[in-house]
């Protein structure tokens, strides 16, 4: 076995029993990705130094004799929208190609402050719009399984990264499935908190009342220990809700768990069907009772989302101006802009790839005149609607189980110039946004070579649950 | 479907420089999207009445103070700026 196949526990425990130094596993993980990144493009940038600095206090600890915590020396790839200090954070996109963070993110404070080991910034959808990653400014990531494939999107490069062992785990952030299905799509664990859970301090922002930054695993295991560590309150982001962790023993007898009807439908490939069904079925003979339930109005999840997101989008990004920071056609040499108007319209156009453009439209188109009350305020009603849907499913089961995708991961340019059918592959994530719930991917088969997803979601809050039904899920 | 005109008025909006082979792909792209989120407009939302994110949720202030950063951090981020004067961002003129 290589040092670079270990989950985070049994690298843990290597390094605690000197089987091999943070020093030598830094150097086994940056050799690998230097070998296999030109095939899989996970990495858009490497941090060798920070990871030799950090691997080195952890070996330091370990030679003194000391204690070292669980993410001590382990190494880990971040999503290249979650800003590192004195590093480029680019968010995938031609505006930010420049950018170096003057701070970290809260999530960075926490992973340095356990000496964790960051390897490199992984490739996304520009700002994160996307379930291919086939958006980024620099270009694709392959599925480690399949390179003719996605590895979905948009946290692509940090699924690929654990799936072709470059990295032990890493971040990513999910604002309609952007954890889950690249996790699906890659046959690892995918985790995306409650909203409130985990902090947003240093995530570049895409839509603020959905945005999540969440793990991406080997194992459920490994997703509770990143979780424990990144969340928790943070002064510099209000909308964190003070909790716990909670690491309370879940009896299977006493679990109750939905099916909810409208995922499994019409254009859910046979074989996804399948291997989730046989999933559930599994964790019923062990002893949890399965309750068949509905989430009726589920059918307008996506267009719900399509609305929302998109709006708060376009907020978000007006920050890009060619003014403040970030690409500007001031210093185009050739073609300065004309006047600010000029400088607005043409850092935009230049700095900006066709999603998001896209986006930014859909949602100034939304909320203008005329049309804010059809679109933005009717989306918003029906978000409570759906709200209300899974209310009233948890006041009856403890968490429900689908599939985290229709399909297992399609090719490479299937679907990038059909933007609509690039939105589907988000069907089954994105109400768990609009909720701000909860919700995890575990990989329960494969079809031919191809990973399969199973999606558990749980009340607000209640992390425990999931990754407790995930760890019976993986033990069965 | 959307016309060419809304898609010239949502891109000045938005303040999104397009070429006219732009404009007519995303008048394509823009038509089909709107197309299935219509189906939004059918749903039942006369019970909603409010759109309140969590109505049981308050408001987290902190006290209105500037945070001093060090001169390294301010550095950084003036060093950011695509065009500057000594310490200060410069903008175009607006008249």
């Amino acid at each position: 076995m290589n040092l670079t196949d270990f989950t985070i526990t049994q690298t843990h425990n290597g390094l605690k029993k000197k089987e091999f130094s943070a020093t030598e596993l830094c150097e086994a993980y940056l050799d690998k990705i230097q070998k296999d990144n030109k095939n899989i493009f996970a990495f858009l940038a490497l941090t060798e130094d920070l990871a030799r600095e950090q691997a080195q206090k952890t070996d330091e600890v370990i030679s003194r004799g000391g204690n070292i915590s669980l993410l001590s020396g382990v190494p880990c790839a971040i999503k290249d929208n979650i800003l590192i200090r004195d590093f480029i954070c680019t968010a995938g996109s031609k505006i930010l190609e420049n950018y170096v963070s003057p701070y970290d993110a809260t999530v960075i404070k926490k992973l340095k402050s356990q000496q964790a080991v960051i390897l490199g910034k992984t490739n996304l959808d520009e700002f994160a719009m996307g379930a291919s990653t086939e958006n980024s400014a620099f270009g694709p990531t392959r599925n480690p399984y399949d390179l003719e494939r996605v590895p979905g999107g948009s946290s692509g490069g940090s699924a690929a990264a654990v799936a072709a062992n470059l990295a032990c785990y890493s971040l990513g952030s999910d604002t309609g499935g952007s954890v889950r299905q690249p996790a699906a799509f890659c046959g690892v664990v995918g985790l995306k908190p409650s909203y409130g859970s985990v902090s947003r301090y240093g995530l570049v922002s895409f839509a603020s009342s959905m945005d999540q930054i969440g793990p991406i695993t080997k194992t459920v295991k490994d997703c509770r220990i990143v979780f424990d560590v990144i969340r928790g309150e943070d002064e510099l982001d209000s909308t964190v809700v003070p909790t716990k962790i909670n690491n309370e023993k879940l009896e299977l007898k006493n679990l109750r768990i939905g099916i909810p009807r409208e995922y499994f439908v019409k254009g859910v490939d046979p074989e996804v069907e399948r291997i989730v069904r046989e999933a559930i079925k599994k964790i019923e003979s062990a002893g949890a009772k399965i309750k068949e339930i509905s989430l009726p109005h589920s059918e307008y999840a996506l267009s719900c989302y399509y609305i929302i997101v998109p709006s708060e989008a376009s907020a978000n990004l007006a920050r890009y101006d060619g003014i403040k920071y970030g690409y500007s056609v001031v210093k185009d040499a050739e073609n300065p802009g004309n006047g600010l108007l000029g400088i607005y319209l043409q850092s935009r156009e230049k700095g900006f790839g066709d999603e998001v453009r896209r986006r930014i439209m859909l949602g100034t188109y939304a909320l203008s005149a005329g049309y804010y009350e059809a679109y933005y305020l009717q989306a918003q009603k029906v978000r409570q609607l759906i709200k209300k849907d899974f209310d009233k499913a948890f006041s009856a089961v403890d968490v429900l189980l689908t599939p985290t995708t229709p399909t297992p991961a399609f090719k490479i340019g299937e679907k990038i110039e059909d933007p609509l059918s690039m939105y589907l592959s988000d069907i089954f994530t994105s109400a768990v946004n609009l909720a701000g719930l909860p919700a995890i991917s575990i990989p329960v088969g494969k079809i031919g070579n191809l990973p399969v997803g199973l999606q558990i979601i749980g009340g607000p809050f209640e992390e425990n649950k999931i990754l407790s039904v995930g760890e019976i899920l993986e033990q069965l | 479907m959307i016309s060419e005109k809304d898609v010239n008025h949502i891109a000045g909006l938005a303040r999104l420089g397009l070429t006219s082979s732009e404009v007519k792909k995303f008048q394509k792209d823009l038509s089909s999207i709107l197309g299935y989120i219509e189906k939004l407009k059918k749903a039942n939302v006369k019970t909603v009445r409010n759109i309140d994110q969590s109505p049981s949720l308050k408001n987290v202030m902190r006290d209105d103070v500037a945070v001093k950063q060090s001169e390294d951090v301010t550095n950084k981020i003036i060093g950011l700026m695509p065009d500057t004067k000594e310490r200060f961002l410069k903008v175009k003129s607006i008249f």
